[in-house]
C-alpha cells in the first residue's frame, strides 16, 4: 500500500529503486497489511502458489526427457521412471502435484464461497481466479495425454469430440484441433506445446490475481471492512508468511504421502497401457477432479445439451458476484446460506462420486438430481436467500466486538475466537 | 474419414448414455496376498525375485516381451541384485540383433548387460500371429496396468478352472475364474515342478505364480525400495521441521495480542 512512503537506506538502493521500484515492491509485500484473523483456510493461496512453481520447476526437468511422439512417449515416461536420475521421483511429484493443486484449488475456492470473498469489491480477483481455474483444468487434461496410454489417447478423443457438437463447424472445429482426422501424433505434438505455454499464462494470471488482491486487502472470517493499518492487521512477515509455512509444510506431508507410498493410487491402471486406437477401454474416466463436470455432461441425453451445461457450471461461476444478493459477506452471519453451503458442497461431492460411476440407473438420477441442485443453487438460491435472509448481526471491527443492531455483545468476541 | 467420426460419435453416446454392461461381467475379486513389498516399509524378498526371473525366463519369456528392462537392472539395489558375473551370464544367454556393421549388415552377437531385454517376437503382429491372434501384452509394467496390481496377476496364474456347465470356449481360449469375462487366451502354463529352482525350493504352482509375480512387481516399480526408504526419511524431515515451524509461530504470535 503506497500509504506510507518506503525510502532505500543506501544511495546505491535509491538510485536503482528511483529507475525501477522493485524494492518499494518487497517492501510493500513484507508490510502489507493483513487481517489479523485469518484462519487456516486462507493458507491455501500460498500452498496453490507452491503448487504452481512445483509443477513448472518438474515439468521443465520433464520435459528435457520426454519426446512428444505418439511412437515414443509412452517409451519416454519409461525410460524417465527407470534410467533418469530421480526421475521416478520427479514425474511421480508432477502427477500427484497436479491432484494436490486442485485438491488445493477447491478448497480456496469454497474458501470464497464461505467467506463471501467474490463479493463487492473483489469481483476481479474472483473472475482471474476463475480463468486460473480453467486454465488449470485444460492444463492438466493436456499433461494427462502425454503419456500417450490408453486413458491418455481415449480421454483425448472424448474430449475433444466434445467439440463436434457445436452445429454446423463442429466436425471441423474437431479436425482443426486434431490437426488430423483422429487423435494422433499432430494432436500428441499440439498438446505437449500447448501444455508447456499454459502454466505461465497461469503464473501472469496470478500476477494478476495477487495484484487486484493487494487492490482492497484480503477479506477475512467477519467478512467486514477493516481500516489499513489498524488494529485488526498485521504486517504480512513475518506473521502471515510462517503461518502460510506452517500449513504448507502439512500440506506437504501429505503430498509426499502420496508421493512414496501410493503414487499411483488418483490415476488409473489403464494408462500404464500403451495407446492403442483399435482398442476402447470399458470404462473410461477422467482425473477425479473433473469427475464433476463430468458427472453434468453425462446427466443430459443430448450431446450439445451436455456440452453446453458442462460449460456453463463453470461460466455461471463468472456472474457469481451479481447472483448473490446478500450484502453481508461472510456466511458465519448467514444462518440459511450457511446451509446452502453445504448442501451445495455435498452436491459437487456426490456430483464427483456418480461422475465416475457408470451412467445407468441410480447414478444417472442422481447426476441429473445433482445437476439441477448444482445449478437451482445459483440461480435460485443466491438471489432470493440474500434478499429474505435475516442475518446475524456484524462487528464493526475485529479487534472491537461491538455490535450494531442490540444483540449480544459477546457474539463478536465468540466469533473471533472461533475464527 | 466421415465414418471413422461417425463411429468415435457413436462410441461417445456409448459412453455418454449407457449403461456400461461392462460392469457387469463375471469376475471373482483378486485373492489378497500378505506380499513383503506392501506398505510404507515394504521391500522385496530377493530370493523370490530371482526365482521369479528364473520362472519369466523359462515360461514367460517365451510369448511376452519386458522391453523397457536392460540386463543391468538385474544387478540394481533394490531388484533380484544379481551378482555382476551372474548379470553378464544371463546377458550372454540371449542372442542380440546388433548393427549395421561397416558392410551395412545387421549382426548376432551375444548379449551386454547393457541390452535391453530381447523380446521373443519381432513386432507386435508377429506376436499375435503366434499367439492365435492375441498380443501377449509386454509385462515391464504390466502390475501397475491392472486393477488389483500384483494381487491380481498372482490370481489369474492360480485361476484356471474347467469352464462351469453351460460354458462354452472357443478353441485357443480358456477359463479363468479371476480375468475379466472369465475368459483367457493364454493357456495355463503352470504345472509343478516346471523349474527346477537353482536354492532348491520346491516349485509348486503356487510358489512360481507368487515368485514370478514378485518379479513383475519389482519390474514395474523398480524404484520401490529407494522410495520407501527416502519417503520414510522425507516424512521424518518434515514432521520434525512442522514442529519447529509451529513453535516458532506460536513465538512470533504471541507478540500480538491475537491468537493464531
Amino acid at each position: 500500500m503506497s500509504e506510507h512512503e518506503y525510502v532505500p537506506k543506501s544511495k546505491a538502493a535509491k538510485w536503482f529503486n528511483d529507475r525501477l521500484p522493485l524494492l518499494t515492491l518487497g517492501a510493500h509485500l513484507t508490510d502489507y497489511p493483513t487481517p489479523k484473523n485469518l484462519n487456516y483456510w486462507w493458507t491455501f493461496g500460498g500452498i496453490l502458489t507452491f503448487c504452481l512453481i512445483t509443477q513448472i520447476v518438474t515439468g521443465i526437468v520433464l520435459a528435457m526427457h520426454y519426446v512428444a511422439h505418439a511412437d515414443l512417449a509412452f517409451g519416454s515416461v519409461e525410460h524417465i521412471m527407470r534410467n533418469v536420475n530421480y526421475g521416478w521421483l520427479i514425474r511421480y511429484i508432477h502427477s500427484n502435484g497436479a491432484s494436490m493443486f486442485f485438491l488445493a484449488v477447491y478448497i480456496h475456492i469454497f474458501r470464497s464461497l464461505f467467506y463471501g470473498s467474490y463479493k463487492s469489491p473483489r469481483e476481479i480477483i474472483w473472475i482471474l481466479g476463475l480463468l486460473i481455474y480453467l486454465l488449470m483444468m485444460a492444463a492438466a487434461f493436456l499433461g494427462y495425454v502425454l503419456p500417450w496410454g490408453q486413458m491418455s489417447f481415449w480421454g483425448a478423443t472424448v474430449i475433444t469430440n466434445l467439440f463436434s457438437a457445436i452445429p454446423l463447424v463442429g466436425e471441423s472445429i474437431t479436425t482443426w484441433l486434431w490437426g488430423a482426422y483422429s487423435v494422433d501424433n499432430p494432436t500428441l505434438n499440439r498438446f505437449f506445446s500447448l501444455h508447456y505455454l499454459f502454466p505461465f499464462l497461469i503464473l501472469g494470471l496470478v500476477v494478476l490475481h495477487i495484484w487486484a488482491l493487494h487492490i482492497p486487502g484480503n477479506n477475512n472470517p467477519v467478512g467486514i471492512d477493516i481500516k489499513k493499518p489498524s488494529k485488526d492487521t498485521v504486517p504480512f512477515h513475518p506473521y502471515i508468511t510462517i503461518k502460510d509455512a506452517f500449513a504448507l509444510l502439512m500440506f506437504m506431508i501429505i503430498f509426499a504421502g502420496f508421493v512414496f507410498f501410493s503414487p499411483n493410487i488418483l490415476g488409473h491402471s489403464d494408462n500404464y497401457i500403451p495407446a492403442n486406437p483399435l482398442v476402447t477401454p470399458a470404462h473410461i474416466v477422467p482425473e477425479w477432479y473433473l469427475l464433476p463436470f463430468y458427472a453434468i455432461l453425462r446427466s443430459v441425453p443430448d450431446k450439445l445439451g451436455g456440452v453446453i451445461l458442462m460449460f456453463s457450471a463453470i461460466f455461471i461461476l463468472f456472474v457469481l458476484p451479481w447472483l448473490d444478493t446478500s450484502k453481508v459477506r461472510s456466511a458465519v452471519f448467514r444462518p440459511i446460506y450457511r446451509q446452502f453451503f453445504w448442501i451445495l458442497v455435498i452436491d459437487v461431492l456426490m456430483l464427483g462420486y456418480v461422475g465416475a460411476m457408470p451412467a445407468e440407473g441410480i447414478y444417472l438420477v442422481l447426476a441429473r438430481v445433482g445437476t439441477i441442485y448444482y445449478f437451482l443453487h445459483f440461480i435460485v438460491v443466491l438471489p432470493v436467500v440474500g434478499l429474505l435472509e435475516k442475518t446475524d448481526p456484524i462487528p464493526m471491527s475485529i479487534s472491537e466486538p461491538v455490535i450494531t443492531g442490540g444483540a449480544e455483545p459477546s457474539l463478536a468476541r465468540k466469533l473471533n475466537e472461533k475464527v | 474419414m466421415k465414418k471413422f467420426n461417425i463411429i468415435i460419435y457413436k462410441i461417445i453416446i456409448t459412453l455418454l448414455l449407457t449403461t456400461g454392461s461392462l460392469n457387469s461381467a463375471e469376475m471373482t475379486d483378486p485373492i489378497k496376498v500378505d506380499w513383503s513389498f506392501k506398505g510404507i516399509t515394504g521391500t522385496f524378498d530377493r530370493a523370490s525375485l530371482q526365482r521369479g526371473f528364473q520362472v519369466y525366463k523359462e515360461v514367460c519369456s517365451s510369448c511376452h516381451s519386458m522391453q523397457y528392462l536392460s540386463y543391468r537392472n538385474l544387478g540394481e539395489p533394490g531388484g533380484p541384485e544379481f551378482t555382476e558375473a551372474e548379470v553378464k551370464a544371463i546377458a550372454a544367454s540371449f542372442e542380440v540383433t546388433d548393427g549395421p556393421d561397416n558392410q551395412g549388415e545387421m549382426f548376432t552377437r551375444p548379449g551386454r548387460p547393457s541390452d535391453m531385454f530381447v523380446s521373443p517376437h519381432p513386432n507386435k503382429e508377429a506376436a499375435a500371429a503366434a499367439n492365435g491372434g492375441a498380443y501377449p501384452p509386454d509385462m515391464s509394467v504390466l502390475v501397475k496396468a491392472r486393477k488389483g496390481g500384483a494381487n491380481y496377476i498372482y490370481s489369474v496364474l492360480v485361476g484356471y478352472e474347467d469352464p462351469p456347465p453351460g460354458v462354452t470356449l472357443d478353441d485357443g481360449v480358456y477359463y479363468n475364474k479371476y480375468m475379466i469375462g472369465n475368459k483367457i487366451k493364454m493357456p495355463n502354463n503352470l504345472m509343478d515342478g516346471l523349474v527346477e529352482y537353482a536354492d532348491g525350493t520346491e516349485s509348486t504352482v503356487d510358489q512360481m505364480a507368487k515368485d514370478v509375480t514378485t518379479f513383475l512387481a519389482w519390474a514395474a516399480e523398480p524404484e520401490l525400495e529407494e522410495r520407501h526408504k527416502t519417503g520414510v526419511k522425507v516424512i521424518i524431515y518434515l514432521v520434525l521441521l512442522t514442529i519447529l515451524v509451529y513453535l516458532s509461530m506460536k513465538k512470533i504470535w504471541s507478540r500480538i495480542d491475537s491468537e493464531v
